[in-house]
């Protein structure tokens, strides 16, 4: 028995600060490099949702500053409404401290341990205090503290405390240093990109080590902000049940229905009576048996979904589209925002977008953008229920290649937004899979694969047209010609092969001994009515018929003919010049028109 | 028939093909032509010429969209080029053909592989060889040794030759085109054509021709068209059996299959080029256990090349699909020099004369 008393003089109860500060990598800052990615999104998140609560345009700065050989000053600033001054100290110097624990809605942040694990990183490696101003209106002065954590017991520290002035009418500033490097520079713009794609009404300004990076807003409208709502039935569990029950001190029917959403009174008899317990008991009576009757009844009784209007914000197809467009170029981009579903309680809603074509890199996987709760997700990707819907859908019938993920210059984004998004660890990389979700995604990804392939059948369509005309009109006519020659007779005219194929308005360019010649034969059915522009250096001076209007820019001419032309007549230009430049046809529409340059 | 007729009537078919694209665009059709599909998948054994040919499938080619439709165009420059080319008495080779095409703009080739195939294309759509085009190949043929007396119509006049007494060591090189060969008298019993110089150098040192009256021809590896063309003259017309001697190597058997049966390549001139009769000597994969000859493993591509074989009608024989998958069984393969692990006669004195006694030609 010596040794069990031995063993007790060596047990203790550990701190939450102490068990991060051994467990870093639980939350992110498992290397140097990672650590300031950490730092930067914990700060940026908690910025995001103070303006959105407080229905600010958030204007956020963020800077990256190395002070010595390998010590980086991060500085976080925003124009939110500021906290508190006897809040501060608890913020950002005592981890578990916060305002989004307890309430059920959609946020980036939940359990406050971010911003004060970068704090508690800070003072580990080098020992400095983090600085923390914070200022709540005009009519206030700025605090400006200088902020430690006392490990063992995880309270702040607070070595400075003082009033200052700020040019800042309100917001928030955080400086944190610690050892680190910059290794990690593009993941990080990266980051700050994504961030912006998935919040356009943000502004965010990056100087990086001097180097300023803007991402605009392109929206103006602070998203609503997501209402807390009261716990689901279906999303209780027995601790959760037992501890509110405790507190509580209605008739079991009121507390039902005045402590759970969707529960009106009619649900409130059912489950009473499914789980044999008097309406008119006292919640605070019941013991551990009838709690969990109670609860099974919960479970049982068939309650609408919770209310996602009201505790969701969603980003909107429109916005994620804008957003989108704003940071990568495309040819195609689709949104879609599914309605909101739910997994054991929680209500949640799947967004998505498929883009494609632009300056997309052609070769290799698509790019796979994940967000969660308007939080970009930028480990672990192998990990997470996203990439795990997005190899199980078949790309290949949507007209990409696929080994596992879809191979090619596509684009794919999918955002879960939850009032508790399942994330594998306390880092928040990666999704669980949960089937509700993992089904949902799929679902939506399979939707938006019908649109990219009826985008690109669409194309191909349009390409193979393209390739047709340009045989038609330019190949075909040079085959006659070389025949023609062989055969020794007169040139076979190909205008009617023209005509009937193409049934179109059909513009030829072409140069021969310093003459250019431009025909449009109209092969259609009826009368048409269009404008011919040529660009070119060549004046056109002697131009037959007459340009109706030239423009002379910069050693370019613009010449304009107004033209009406019968079906199946020919209208024909010519004038002395060297055939550079373009033609275009317009007032007709582009299904009609074919316009072939033969000088190209 | 006479050179004169002969060009004329290439030049007829050549014109024919463009006359026909005039018509079908002076009616306001788009150009078009049609050609055998070239695949393994398309080629028929024709019981009365007893060779290979291509079958009914065919595949149309339309210039209505710009990729066919450049294909036709250079075809058309092609077919305008030979016709110059025929009207001047002048002749070319594949490769500057394939050269001629850099001043053709849109219609010039991306590589002689395109022009070598597009001339194939115009000799199945003409019915006649490339030669007839005045295009030439630029490898040499092969080489015939032998009790074999020829008349050639050079460029320099007519000579007589005879294929062991007034030829050197290399033996009378087969020109490129055979048409101008005449077999005047030969003291053969029968043919053996060779793949690898070193094996036919063997036959002649030790005196082969002379001792089981041979005439041997050196393939060179897979035989360009005038030797597989020789081949079936000295068979068809002077009745001469034909025995193909080649490595134990599934590369090898193609280089039978191609002179027995003709090729893929080529199936449309297979009753011109294939020898039907033309038997497989060896290396025989039996012979590398029976003899236990020296050998190499087969590589991967070895083993894949003898498992498409068993897939091609060519070798569709018992025969045939014995070896191969006794030889895939093995893993092994050996050249025809192997044979010398038994002495420098042993081909010669021993596995040679014991074959062709057992196929019955001697």
């Amino acid at each position: 028995m010596v040794i069990a008393e031995d063993l007790a003089k060596q047990q203790r109860s550990i701190s939450v600060a102490e068990f991060f500060e051994k467990n870093k990598h639980l939350l992110g800052f498992d290397s140097p490099t990672r650590g300031i990615i950490t730092t930067v999104k914990e700060a940026v998140d908690n910025a995001l949702d103070a303006c959105e609560e407080a229905e600010v345009l958030p204007d956020i700065f963020v800077a990256i500053r190395k002070t010595n050989s390998d010590v980086y000053r991060i500085t976080v600033e925003d124009n939110g409404p500021g906290i508190v001054p006897k809040n501060v100290p608890y913020v950002f110097g005592k981890l578990l401290y916060g305002s989004r624990f307890h309430q059920i809605r959609q946020s980036r942040g939940q359990q406050g341990i971010g911003i004060s694990a970068a704090v508690l990183y800070a003072q580990l490696t080098t020992g400095v205090p983090a600085l923390v101003i914070s200022r709540t209106g005009a009519d206030v002065r700025a605090h400006r503290f200088e902020l430690m954590i006392k490990t063992e017991t995880n309270e702040p520290d607070i070595l400075v405390d003082e009033e200052i002035d700020w040019d800042r009418t309100h917001g928030t500033r955080i400086e944190i240093e610690f050892k680190s490097t910059l290794a990690a520079k593009k993941k990080l713009l990266e980051y700050l990109r994504y961030t912006a794609v998935v919040n356009p009404h943000a502004r965010i300004t990056a100087d990086i080590d001097g180097e300023i990076t803007v991402f605009e807003r392109v929206s103006s409208e602070v998203p609503p902000c997501p209402k807390a709502i009261l716990p689901h039935p279906h999303g209780i569990e027995f601790g959760a049940l037992k501890r509110i029950a405790a507190t509580n001190s209605d008739t079991l029917d009121e507390f039902l229905v005045n402590c759970f959403s969707r529960v009106g009174r009619k649900t409130a008899d059912e489950i009473l009576g499914l789980a044999q317990i008097k309406p008119r008991r006292k919640a605070k009576t019941l013991d551990s048996d009838e709690l969990k009757r109670l609860l099974e009844a919960m479970q049982q009784v068939k309650i609408p979904a919770p209310p996602a209007q009201q505790c969701l914000s969603p980003i909107s197809e429109d916005l994620i589209r804008k957003g989108l467009e704003k940071e990568v170029q495309l040819d195609f981009i689709k949104a879609r925002t599914r309605p909101s579903a739910v997994f054991s309680g929680h209500s949640f809603i799947i967004e998505a977008a498929i883009g494609y074509g632009g300056k997309l890199p052609a070769e290799g996987s698509a790019q796979i953008l994940r967000f969660a709760n308007r939080v970009p997700l930028l480990y672990q990707q192998g990990a997470c229920a996203i990439t795990n819907c997005i190899s199980q859908v078949n790309w290949k019938s949507y007209g990409l290649s696929q080994q596992g993920l879809p191979v090619g210059p596509a684009l794919i984004m999918v955002h879960v937004a939850s009032t508790n998004v399942p994330f594998t660890s306390e880092s928040k990389d990666a999704i669980a899979s949960i089937p509700e979700i993992e089904r949902e995604i799929i679902l939506v990804l399979q939707e938006l694969g019908r649109e990219l392939k009826a985008y690109i059948n669409r194309r191909d369509r349009n390409k193979l047209q393209d390739d047709r005309a340009r045989a038609i009109c330019s190949i075909i006519p040079e085959i006659a010609r070389k025949v023609s020659d062989i055969v020794e007779l007169p040139l076979v005219d190909t205008s009617p092969i023209e005509g009937k194929i193409m049934r179109k308005l059909v513009a030829k360019k072409r140069t021969c001994d310093g003459k250019v010649s431009i025909d449009v034969h109209n092969y259609t059915a009826r009368e048409l009515v269009f404008t011919l522009y040529n660009l070119s250096r060549d004046s056109a001076s002697d131009a037959v018929p007459k340009p109706d209007f030239v423009d002379d820019f910069d050693g370019e001419y613009n010449k304009v003919w107004k033209c009406r032309l019968e079906p199946g007549t020919v209208w024909q230009v010519t004038y002395s010049g060297t055939g550079d430049g373009s033609i275009d046809l317009r007032g007709v529409e582009d299904n009609v028109k074919v316009v072939v340059d033969l000088d190209v | 028939m006479s050179r004169k007729e002969m060009d004329a009537r290439a030049r007829e078919q050549l014109v024919h093909i463009a006359h026909g694209w005039y018509d079908q665009m002076r009616d306001g059709l788009v150009p078009f032509i049609r050609l055998p599909t070239r695949t393994k998948q398309n080629i028929e054994y024709n019981d009365e010429s007893e060779v290979w040919t291509y079958g009914e499938k065919e595949s149309m080619r339309s210039a209505n969209s710009e990729k066919s439709a450049i294909h036709l165009l250079k075809m058309a420059y092609v077919i305008g080029f030979l016709k110059q080319q025929l009207a001047e008495g002048r002749s070319s080779t594949l490769r500057e053909l394939y050269y001629i095409s850099e001043g053709w703009k849109r219609a010039k080739f991306g590589a002689q592989d395109e022009s070598n195939r597009l001339i194939e294309d115009l000799e199945i759509l003409t019915d006649l060889q490339r030669e007839a085009f005045h295009l030439r190949p630029e490898e040499d043929g092969a080489a015939i040794f032998g009790p074999l007396q020829i008349r050639e119509s050079t460029q320099r006049g007519v000579r007589e030759i005879h294929c062991q007494e007034n030829v050197g060591e290399a033996g009378y090189p087969i020109p490129n085109n055979v048409d101008t060969l005449d077999f005047i008298d030969h003291d053969a019993k029968f043919v053996i054509a060779i793949e690898t110089g070193g094996m036919y150098a063997r036959l002649m040192e030790n005196g082969f021709d002379e001792e089981y009256g041979a005439i041997l021809v050196n393939l060179k590896g897979q035989p360009a068209r005038s030797t597989r063309r020789v081949l079936r003259r000295l068979n068809e017309a002077m009745d001469l059996p034909v025995v193909v001697f080649t490595d134990g190597d599934p590369w090898s058997y193609r280089i039978y299959a191609s002179v027995a049966y003709g090729s893929i390549k080529s199936a449309h001139m297979s009753e011109r080029l294939a020898t039907p009769q033309a038997q497989f000597i060896g290396v025989q994969p039996s012979d590398i256990s029976d003899y236990n000859l020296p050998s190499d493993k087969l590589t991967e591509q070895d083993v894949a090349a003898l498992k498409s074989e068993l897939t091609d009608p060519r070798f569709a024989t018992d025969y045939w699909r014995e070896q191969i998958n006794l030889q895939l069984e093995m893993k092994l393969k050996s050249e025809q020099q192997a044979f010398a692990s038994r002495g420098l006669d042993f081909v010669t004195k021993e596995y040679l004369p014991n074959r062709l006694s057992e196929m019955g030609i001697i």
